[in-house]
């Protein structure tokens, strides 16, 4: 490749613009893909849905029933219930709960909090953990090593609701340092965030170390070393850069993790949540609702899709256009 | 000690061993001195334990490394009992180091002149504020057009050249008295290194110690005051360079010399023992008719921003049976789109290409298949023309089946594709202990055979060689030629042979094709190009090579040849380079 | 760096196969040992998984009892054996489908032609933009709850991943060197399919399924835990350690020891799954 010439910068605004306008674009399309994926999963959802409606022990009359079914638009043909329900979308609107009776995004957005304290609180406590554990270990061989790896090893492998269960088990009803349920206070967050933590830190440790190992073999850090660089400010001012990046690549797996993670944790540990509102749904086939939290775990995946995106070129020169 | 000190060279080696955990020893008993304002080239094939020695000059040998000797001095200080922080005072600032290739030798992910600054900053050069201006300087110092914008770009945005500039800009950048050049222009086009040697012939005149390592004792000659040759972790010979270039002593340099195919007259061979015992290569085939016709071909295509990028523009040339055109050129240049379009794998947006006087480029997949096997290709890295699952028997096997045996025995019987695969390999002078062997098992110049077989399991009229040679060592590569050249001459076949170095194509072409930006700049016969160029880039490419050995390693003596105890089909390749 | 290959026709490298290291030698006993069990769990315990005995209710471990014994005098460690067959076969069972699935999938994609691979990819970007264990919920949403909705919910939400790298793997390989030297000695395209593309395309998914039946285990699992697959009285690990939740503060055993099993099995399938990469990573060299 000849030399690359950056060209003098007479449309920078619009290339600004274009950038924002690609990833609108890109955000809009997945998140009008998973409408329809759950569209198409409430159609296909055996059963009248006017029975699953009412519950099981009803007796409405045909014209309650008859009524309802006008209601909810139910006798539409489906491509004007779709266009309807993506119109009801744009403003915002998520439908509303088959057994509730009430807006799903109300439903959500009342158990937001909790799940968002717990998943962020989580995601620190895992950085930091496989920060530390790999900053320690990359590159050394010693008995340190070897134990930090086969404690990530455990921590992959366990399932979060059995780390629970075992971490409730000791520590609420043995040592009783920490509540057995409840909502109020840090207390009671410490046991749900670290069984949330700990195989989501097995991982990000893993891979960390991995790139940090990787980039520590590249030639350039034999030219820092030569330029008479330290091997603790070769890590941190060469090496941690480049391993930062296969860190990213996980970031939808770990949005992924972080959400799905809730539901089992906040089952094994009676914490209300987003979680607890899905699994409920599941439960009574409530589908609005489900579909409602599918909308939104599309949302912030996409979000933090187009973040890591923004990140890369931050991090990454190479990746830059132009 | 400090009476040594003001007597003895810059840097005394004497007795050097490296080895690593659970490893023969990569450097064994290695010694040498080097004085301020002298270059000693360090030669030797990978594997030969030359950079090994030179990470060890700045105490970075790495992986657990034992390092012992009887003295390694740096300007009077002993390096073998250095703490790490007395090591980090003299890296960067007395001792700088350069590596190969420096799109990965530079951190990718900061900016050059970050890079540069780095030298400084670490060992306070000049006051802070200063530093920003001393990069620039530096930049300037070492051919840097416009450092200012330069400083602010990364290295994956500079040319090679400018990259490996900058690389040296930051060895330098401290001030050192010892340059440690690892390879240092060999990822580089030919006119760019010869801008790099130079600059390195500057550093010299300064007064500054160049330990130069390479692989390519051509490139290195003209630099250097001394030559020490290595081979398996040991100095085998070592002296002021014209007496090593001219009288070499040692069997393995008169190899390395030997194995230089521009030192060599054409015709002769590369490999094996040096001297009378030398079989001529047999005489190439008489020249047939047209094989192929390339008129006016062109192929472009889209970055993906969208800007056009014509990689081949109107080429046009004739290959006759038996011929060998070889095509020569830097990177960039469109030589392997050219042969791409000529084995069919892309189709020209302009032009079109003739094979045995009818329609090739032009035809559909499906009307081409049947004749594919006329055109075969040998590769850069046969590697990856392997299938990874396939033992040798298996990609021999596939290729016999797809093409039938020869003579029209289509329906080959068990033993016949047997022996025909037996009879591949001993065409490509390998045993048939091989075949249960996978590529990435074998050598480098074992997997190019394989590859050669391969191409020639379907009796091809023409092979179209991409680099055949550029990835081996240089002793590997001269017993590859031969190979080619025993083929050609047994086969009758045609050659498009594709490379970068002017040395080989001319040591194995009939005629020669120079192509630049994609257009074909000269073209004749292989003499007449190399001794009376027309154009004017073949005349920089040619002066760029480096010349001492071709006038010092003709000593091809035909009559003396003649009595070739390795004469039979001249496959009898050379093991014996070794000392 | 060891030997020079200038001696070319001597001197070879052979790359050694790295030696199994005991914790792999121990992983791949426990699988076996797990494998066995869940064949014939009989042979290692005489104690009927289901069998109720409110006199011996919530005894905790020791020499009769094993594990102890539940809330209904069942003894848990018969339990947690018996249990083996349901919660592997489960685990197995999503993967092979998810596998099977994502390869079609991909392959469609990566040969199929330009409509194909836009529809195939879309699909996987959408499904890939959900939590799997969200998108295995919304699917049991689906098919309503049992053994077989949850295998194969698990294995719907597996299934993109695979497909994205069965796509990479296919478009990687179909432009590999070794294909174009194969069409260029003449073959015929789904001859190069079948002998060149498939086989090399398949080796790095089965590496990845190796720790996929991990992740299957752990999910499936997880969803029988939330009370969606396999349904009391029926002895499967995530089942039990579901019925164990509500026992932890008197017998923490009918909780922990499933969960210890489920840990254990993933624990080796993990330590094979990664040997397996490190040994076949060489396998698939472009």
């Amino acid at each position: 490749m000849s030399s690359a010439v950056t060209p003098a910068e007479p449309a920078r605004l619009p290339r600004v613009l274009r950038a924002v306008g690609g990833r609108l674009v890109a955000i809009a399309s997945v998140l009008l893909g998973a409408a329809t994926l759950a569209f198409a999963g409430l159609k296909l959802l055996p059963g009248d849905p006017v029975a699953t409606l009412l519950g099981p022990q009803t007796t409405a009359s045909p014209a309650v029933r008859a009524q309802i079914r006008s209601d909810y638009g139910f006798d539409d043909p489906v491509i004007s219930q779709y266009l309807h329900y993506l119109g009801e979308l744009l403003h915002g609107r998520l439908g509303e709960s088959y057994q509730l009776q009430q807006p799903v995004s109300a439903l959500i957005a009342e158990q937001f909090g909790s799940t968002f304290e717990l998943a962020m609180s989580a995601l620190v406590l895992a950085v930091v953990i496989a920060t530390v554990s790999a900053l320690a270990t990359a590159g050394r061989r010693s008995a340190l090593r070897s134990a930090l790896g086969a404690w990530e090893l455990v921590a992959v492998s366990t399932p979060s609701f059995w780390l629970g269960i075992v971490l409730l088990t000791v520590f609420s009803f043995r040592l009783q340092w920490f509540p057995v349920a409840g909502t109020e206070g840090v207390q009671t967050l410490v046991l749900p965030a670290v069984t949330l933590a700990l195989p989501i830190a097995g991982v990000l440790a893993q891979v960390l170390r991995e790139g940090l190992e990787k980039a520590l073999a590249e030639p350039f850090v034999v030219t820092a070393r030569a330029r008479g660089l330290g091997r603790g400010a070769v890590r941190v001012r060469h090496a941690f850069r480049h391993a930062a990046i296969p860190l990213l690549t996980l970031s939808g797996w770990l949005t992924g993790t972080l959400l799905g993670g809730t539901v089992l944790v906040e089952k094994v540990f009676a914490r209300p949540g987003i979680g607890a509102l899905t699994l409920q749904s599941v439960n009574t086939k409530d589908m609005p609702v489900v579909m409602g939290v599918v909308l939104l775990a599309a949302l912030v995946f996409v979000l933090i899709s187009q973040l890591t995106d923004v990140l890369y070129a931050v991090i990454d020169p190479r990746l830059r256009k132009g | 000690m400090t009476g040594t000190a003001a007597t003895e060279p810059l840097l005394v080696v004497d007795g050097l061993d490296v080895a690593f955990p659970g490893r023969e020893p990569v450097v064994r008993d290695v010694s040498f001195t080097l004085a301020r304002g002298e270059c000693l080239a360090v030669v030797g094939e990978s594997g030969s334990g030359k950079s090994v020695t030179a990470r060890t000059l700045v105490g970075l040998t790495g992986g657990g490394a034992r390092v012992s000797a009887r003295r390694l001095a740096f300007a009077g200080t002993d390096l073998t009992a250095l703490s790490e922080a007395r090591w980090r005072a003299l890296r960067g600032r007395r001792i700088g180091l350069v590596l190969q290739d420096a799109l990965v030798s530079l951190d990718p992910l900061r900016t050059v002149g970050a890079e540069v600054a780095e030298a400084l900053r670490t060992h306070a050069v000049v006051p802070r504020d200063r530093v920003g201006e001393r990069v620039l300087e530096l930049l300037e110092d070492v051919g840097i057009p416009d450092p200012a914008r330069r400083a602010r770009q990364y290295p994956h945005q500079l040319s090679g050249g400018l990259r490996q500039r900058a690389l040296i800009a930051s060895a330098l950048a401290g001030g050192p008295e010892l340059l440690l050049a690892d390879e240092p222009t060999t990822a580089l086009d030919v006119t760019v290194q010869a801008q790099v040697l130079a600059l390195l012939g500057r550093l010299k005149e300064q007064g500054t110690a160049v330990l130069l390592i390479s692989h390519d004792l051509a490139a290195v000659a003209e630099l250097a005051d001394r030559i020490a040759v290595m081979y398996a972790g040991e100095i085998v010979e070592q002296g002021p360079t014209e007496r090593v270039l001219a009288e070499p002593e040692h069997s393995y340099t008169r190899a390395l010399l030997a194995a230089v195919p521009s030192g060599r007259a054409k015709g002769s061979r590369l490999s094996g023992p040096v001297g009378p015992t030398r079989a001529p290569v047999p005489a190439a085939p008489p020249v047939g008719a047209v094989l192929l016709e390339v008129a006016g071909i062109g192929k472009h295509f889209r970055a993906p921003d969208g800007t056009r990028h014509d990689a081949v523009r109107d080429v046009s040339f004739e290959l006759r049976a038996g011929e060998t055109l070889g095509v020569v050129g830097e990177s960039g240049s469109g030589k392997t789109t050219a042969a791409r379009i000529v084995l069919g794998w892309e189709r020209p947006d302009a032009g079109a290409v003739r094979f045995r006087d009818a329609p090739w480029s032009e035809l559909p997949e499906s009307a081409r298949r049947p004749s594919r096997g006329r055109i075969q290709a040998v590769q850069q890295d046969p590697l990856g023309s392997f299938d990874p699952r396939y033992p040798v028997a298996r990609i021999l096997g596939e290729a016999v089946a797809a093409a039938g045996l020869p003579g029209g025995r289509w329906r080959a019987t068990r033993a016949a594709h047997r022996a025909r695969v037996a009879e591949l390999l001993d065409l490509v002078g390998l045993s048939t202990d091989l075949l249960d062997r996978r590529p990435r098992d074998m050598s480098g110049g074992q997997r190019q055979r394989v590859a050669i077989a391969r191409a020639l399991a379907p009796s091809p009229e023409l092979i179209v060689c991409d680099e055949p040679v550029s990835a081996l060592d240089v002793s590997i590569q001269a017993q590859i030629l031969d190979l080619l050249a025993d083929l050609r001459a047994e086969l009758g076949l045609a050659l498009l042979f594709i490379s970068h170095d002017l040395g080989v194509i001319r040591h194995v072409s009939d005629r020669i094709l120079v192509m630049k930006d994609g257009r074909v700049v000269e073209s004749g016969d292989a003499e007449r190009v190399f001794t009376r160029p027309e154009a004017p880039y073949t005349r920089e490419l040619l002066a760029a090579v480096p010349r001492p050995i071709a006038t010092v390693g003709a000593v091809a003596d035909p009559a003396a040849q003649a009595a070739d105890p390795h004469a039979r089909g001249g496959r009898v390749l050379s093991g014996g380079a070794a000392p | 760096m060891t030997a020079t290959p200038t001696a070319d026709k001597r001197r070879v490298r052979i790359r050694r196969r790295p030696a199994p290291r005991a914790s792999v030698v121990v992983a791949l006993v426990v699988l076996v040992l797990f494998a066995l069990i869940g064949l014939a769990p009989g042979l290692f315990t005489g104690t009927s998984p289901i069998e109720t005995d409110p006199l011996a209710a919530l005894r905790g471990p020791g020499a009769e009892h094993w594990f102890g014994t539940d809330q209904l005098g069942r003894d848990v460690f018969a339990r947690v054996l018996h249990g083996a067959r349901p919660s592997l076969l489960l685990g197995l069972g999503a993967t092979v489908f998810a596998l099977v699935g994502g390869t079609l999938w991909g392959l469609l994609s990566a040969l199929g032609g330009r409509a194909a691979d836009q529809v195939c990819m879309r699909l996987a970007d959408i499904m890939l933009s959900l939590p799997e264990l969200l998108l295995a919920l919304f699917v049991v949403t689906l098919l309503g709850r049992g053994t077989v909705d949850v295998m194969v919910a698990v294995a719907i939400a597996a299934m993109p991943g695979y497909a994205r790298l069965v796509r990479a793997e296919a478009l990687v390989v179909r432009r590999s060197g070794y294909v174009e030297a194969a069409a260029g000695l003449g073959l015929r395209r789904p001859v190069l399919i079948v002998r060149h593309v498939l086989p090399n395309a398949i080796g790095p998914l089965l590496v990845l399924g190796t720790v996929g039946f991990g992740t299957s285990l752990i999910y499936a699992s997880g969803l029988s835990f939330l009370g969606l697959g396999a349904q009391p009285p029926s002895p499967e690990w995530g089942a039990m350690l579901s019925e164990g939740r509500g026992f932890l503060e008197t017998a923490w055993w009918i909780g922990v020891f499933p969960g210890a099993a489920v840990t254990c099995a993933v624990i080796a399938v993990n330590v094979a799954g990664r040997h397996a990469r490190t040994r076949f990573a060489g396998g698939t060299a472009r």
